[in-house]
């Protein structure tokens, strides 16, 4: 029985809570991507740039904290510093539409037409934030390390396995619930939401019903802005800040949306999660927990792994793949904010 | 002069003019029908007299000021509402999503509204939490011209509000209009269920490529032996 | 005639001479080494710009896994031209062989068995059952002669090495291994809408990059391979060389520099010389009824369709022969390097670079995407030395140990993807038929 305790435990600390910090980063990346295309029609390949100038801007204000000795110990600066990074994201996300996408909305250009527009924005702010904080790894997290530690966690049980919880993997996941119950009462029960579903749905109507497409168009860089410096910030917490990372993370993310249907935003988190997963599943070495739940003296000579932990991240692509080939529609069919 | 005219209208999408110096008018507490054949330019006529399409001649007049000039959602600020021939719901929205969103303009409490059209439509009302998408034809149109009707519009536009629903149920929604008219909106209609639109027709437009043919009360034109032969078949 | 209308009429070769310049530029006040080495790169960017033109200018398909089409050129360098490493292939041929063997029956037996089945509710079940025994299968007899493969020398070869044919081969060959994935690719996403298969493009060449960097036995991997045959003589050689020695002397440089020049020369003979071959072949089809066709289905293709044509087997032919073109510049390109380096496949400079070449060049126009390849790869070279140039007047001022001006100094590198990514966003709004616009044919 204690056996099967530890093997729980090991999958626990391994692949679940893993797999629901990445599955959360993921899928608030896809909502921003699945707003993008469900209101402006586009598949926006700058959303992994934008994640990455939000947590810049949120590392240099966790910095400036630092530097000033503000800290809200246990938990990180950073997340005293995430309003600030959100507003200067969101400025910059209405500057580059005002001066780059208005134009070509009002010429009515075609998805793929803005989806090059949005590889030239990728390519600025890629450039943009290389110059202001250089292409290396960035350190910003401080604050407690653990809520439960390893070690803690087997002396307060007696279990062999440890079950740790990181700060960051807590931040995370609580975070990440807060944001997407507080998105979908903004879409489901406010005005301003209802309008921005209402346009996504048919935009000739909503142009009848008098709703002013422009502040529509508005309101969605907010939230994008929004929702993708949270993600930035959080993935740079967890793992470190790169932001060569962040345009890698751009497919996982495409992939999320997609195995999600793309514009559904219930889709795009259920395609987070399901993405991390498989990720994880796939890749992990079920050696000791096999080890765990067959009796003692058996020895098992593989890692048992289903496919080399090399291959973690080409599993998001494999799945993107597989999903737009037998079914583009995406699991939880499409096209409803 | 009528409440709402469009007047010598030409233009149409792209270099070639659908409409040809086509006069279209409704008086208050009236019904006005369009009828003509397929293609002839009535689904176009509507969206000019809306604003949805630019002019090359012509004005539009509503209650004496000229609107010529003015977006549609400004028309809808004035007091005009149009139900679109096709895609005239937001379909992933509940029913009462879209006639909040039919209010969306308004400032002030529109629960009144909202009950008002659950009266006029009270299946609206059983079905309000469903959405749009997954209702039938009929209850389609309905939500439609209730969506319309959120904004105590003064003339209500409405292309082809009976297209493909069963007889019966065209019946109801004519009875809807009429009743609707009788709270002194103007009624601009398209109909191709031509015979039944001309008898609770006050005023009715024959539409033939982009002009008018005949324009005459609904009786006369019911009366009229030619109109009978083209365009309500005998 | 005005200035202008004689702009428009001479756009071409004016647009072209003032490339050739900035070239001359460079050769006179950097190098004329750096300026060959410029000129190298902008013959395989204008290949492979040609290769997108082809897909996109023509027929609208929207591919972004050129990296991938790249890097599948690249590999076909070092399959042909590297030795054999025959201990490997006695340690862990065999294993290699059958795990091929299984994979080729596990597709044949799903292809095979899908019709059959296809009205089953099982069918997934089924399918995934057998891909996974398949897999299962493969995997007991692969991984002994993968791990038997790359325990042989690992430090020097640990792979199966190659033909050890002459590198020129693998050109073409490097057209073919492109052209067989675009093959497979084309069948299963070319139906998908433009955004989708752009997405699908670029987890599609994601997924080639990480099967060559994970496969060593095939490809060395993160390992890189180096010191690939050349098709031109090696530097030293010519030092040697008597008639080389003279020839330094009449033309009067330092024998080093001529033989890099000379060396620099040769390949840009060669890369000319395909590149000539494939715009005469371009421009013809371009020309032809068959172009004509493609871009009737490329402006409507409801309407073609409608008028009897197969646009889903033109669309795949286009997308195979497109991609081949870009193979045949990745095998070029790692020729022109020596090795095979696969960390350095990156979308940025792989992909979404060629993509800049093709919309400012022109789509549409075959000329338009090469001179495209050559501006902006000048630019992506050249953009650092402006930036830093730039930089360091704008901060002449700044005390020179400032951290500021160190900082500005440092970032100047990173000058060239906002650079390109402002150009490309300029002629998206200014110029969106490219400089040089797609010529409208009746
Ligand atoms: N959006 C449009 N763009 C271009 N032409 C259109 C458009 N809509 C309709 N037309 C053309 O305008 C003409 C009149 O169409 P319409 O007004 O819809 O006719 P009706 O409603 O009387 O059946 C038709 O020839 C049709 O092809
Ligand atoms: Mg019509």
């Amino acid at each position: 029985m204690i056996d099967v305790i530890n093997a729980a435990a090991l999958l626990g600390n391994f692949l679940v809570i893993p797999g629901l910090t990445y599955g959360s980063q993921l899928a608030l990346g896809a909502l921003g991507v699945t707003l993008v295309y469900s209101v402006l029609r586009f598949s926006n390949f700058a959303h992994g740039e934008t994640m990455a100038f939000g947590a810049m801007l949120t590392i240099l204000v966790t910095w400036g904290l630092q530097a000033l000795g503000v800290s809200i110990q246990p938990l990180p600066t950073a997340l005293l510093a995430l309003p600030f990074g959100i507003i200067g994201t969101i400025a910059f996300t209405l500057l580059i539409d005002r001066s780059v996408y208005a134009y070509h909305r009002q010429r009515k250009a075609s998805p793929v037409v803005f989806l090059i527009v949005s590889i030239g924005v990728m390519f600025v702010m890629g450039g943009l934030i290389r110059f202001i904080i250089g292409p290396n790894d960035q350190i910003f997290f401080d604050g407690a390390r653990f809520i439960i530690s390893a070690r803690d966690f087997k002396r307060m049980t007696g279990l062999e396995e440890g079950l740790a919880i990181r700060m960051t993997q807590a931040v995370t996941i609580l975070t990440a619930i807060v944001i997407v119950i507080l998105l979908f009462w903004f879409l489901n029960h406010t005005r301003t939401g209802k309008s921005m579903r209402a346009y996504s749905d048919n935009e000739n109507l909503a142009l009848l019903s008098g709703i002013n497409p422009q502040r529509v168009v508005m309101i969605t860089w907010i939230l994008v802005a929004t929702l993708a410096t949270i993600a930035g910030t959080l993935y740079g917490l967890d793992k470190s800040f790169k932001p060569f990372v962040y345009m890698q993370l751009l497919l996982p993310i495409f992939a999320s949306a997609i195995v999600g249907g793309v514009g559904n935003p219930l889709g795009a988190i259920a395609g987070g999660y399901v993405i991390a997963f498989s990720e994880l599943i796939l890749t992990f070495a079920y050696k000791k927990v096999i080890q765990y739940l067959t009796p003692d003296g058996i020895e098992i000579e593989s890692l048992m792994q289903i496919l080399g932990t090399d291959y973690k991240i080409a599993v998001s692509f494999i799945i993107l793949v597989i999903v737009l080939v037998v079914r583009p529609t995406g699991l939880f069919q499409g096209k409803t904010l | 002069m009528s409440f709402l005219i469009g007047q010598q209208m030409t233009g149409g999408y792209g270099a070639a003019d659908i409409l040809h110096d086509c006069t279209i008018g409704v008086d208050k507490g009236e019904i006005a029908v369009i009828v003509g054949p397929n293609g002839a330019g009535k689904s176009t006529a509507m969206k000019a007299v809306f604003g949805m399409l630019p002019l090359r001649h012509g004005q539009v007049l509503f209650d004496g000021e000229d609107v010529t000039l003015l977006k549609p959602e400004e028309r809808v600020l004035k007091g005009m509402g149009f139900v679109p021939q096709t895609h005239n719901v937001f379909i992933s929205l509940s029913v009462e999503e879209n006639l909040e969103m039919g209010a969306f303009i308004r400032q002030d409490d529109i629960r009144d509204s909202i009950a008002q059209v659950y009266d006029l439509f009270p299946i609206l009302k059983e079905k309000r939490k469903q959405p749009a998408g997954q209702l039938s034809g009929g209850q389609r149109q309905q939500v439609a011209v209730g969506r319309a009707l959120m904004t105590h519009p003064k003339v209500l536009m409405l292309d082809e509000p009976t297209a493909g629903v069963s007889p019966i149920v065209m019946d109801e929604l004519f009875d809807r209009i009429l009743e609707i008219a009788r709270l002194d909106v103007a009624i601009l209609m398209v109909e191709q269920n031509a015979k039944q639109a001309l008898e609770i027709a006050d005023k009715g437009y024959v539409l033939v490529q982009g002009r008018n043919r005949f324009t005459d009360s609904g009786e006369a034109l019911l009366a009229n032996s030619e109109v009978r032969r083209a365009f309500l078949g005998g | 005639m005005t200035p202008l209308a004689a702009f428009r009429t001479y756009r071409t070769p004016i647009l072209f001479s003032v490339m050739a310049c900035m070239l001359m530029g460079v050769g006179l006040l950097q190098s004329w080494g750096v300026a060959l080495t410029i000129l190298n790169m902008c013959l395989i960017s204008a290949i492979m710009a040609l290769g997108v033109n082809m897909q996109w200018g023509y027929a609208g398909l929207f591919n972004v896994g050129i990296m991938g089409f790249a890097a599948l050129g690249g590999l076909a360098g070092v399959l042909v031209s590297m030795p054999p490493v025959s201990d490997a292939w006695q340690a862990g041929g065999l294993g290699i062989g059958l795990g091929l063997l299984i994979t080729f029956a596990t597709v044949m037996l799903c292809l095979w068995l899908w019709p059959q089945i296809n009205a089953w509710r099982s069918r997934y079940w089924i399918i995934c059952a057998v891909i996974l025994t398949g897999y299962w299968l493969l995997r007991v007899w692969f991984d002994p002669g993968v791990d038997a493969i790359e325990s042989i020398n690992p430090s020097v070869t640990g792979y199966l090495g190659g033909l050890g044919l002459p590198i020129v081969l693998s050109w073409p060959v490097g057209g073919l291994f492109a052209a067989g994935v675009a093959f497979v690719i084309g069948k299963i996403a070319l139906g998908l809408r433009s955004d989708y298969l752009a997405i699908a493009t670029l987890g599609i060449s994601e997924i080639i990059i990480f099967f060559i960097k994970n496969e060593e036995w095939l490809t060395r991997g993160v390992k890189n391979v180096n010191g690939l045959p050349r098709p031109v003589p090696f530097e030293v050689d010519l030092q040697q060389a008597i008639w080389f020695q003279d020839l330094a002397t009449r033309v009067g440089l330092d024998l080093n520099d001529a033989s890099s020049i000379f060396v620099k020369l040769c390949y840009a003979g060669l890369f000319l010389l395909v590149l000539a071959i494939l715009l005469w072949f371009s421009e013809t089809a371009l020309k032809s009824p068959w172009g004509r066709m493609m871009r009737a289905i490329r402006d409507n293709e409801v309407a073609a369709a409608a008028m009897g044509k197969d646009v889903t087997w033109q669309h795949l032919r286009i997308f195979v022969l497109g991609s081949a073109v870009i193979g045949m510049a990745g095998a070029m390109l790692t020729t022109l390097d020596g090795q095979f380096t696969p960390v350095s496949y990156q979308p940025l400079r792989f992909t979404f670079l060629i993509w800049v070449m093709v919309i400012l060049g022109g789509s549409g126009n075959n000329w338009g995407a090469v001179l495209g390849g050559f501006f902006i790869w000048f630019f992506w070279i050249q953009a650092e030395p402006i930036g830093l140039w730039f930089i360091d007047t704008l901060t002449a001022g700044m005390d020179p140990n400032s951290a500021i001006k160190a900082h500005l100094l440092e970032g100047a590198a990173h000058m060239r993807l906002m650079t390109v990514g402002l150009i490309l966003l300029i002629a998206l709004r200014y110029a969106p038929e490219g400089l040089i616009p797609e010529r409208k044919r009746l």
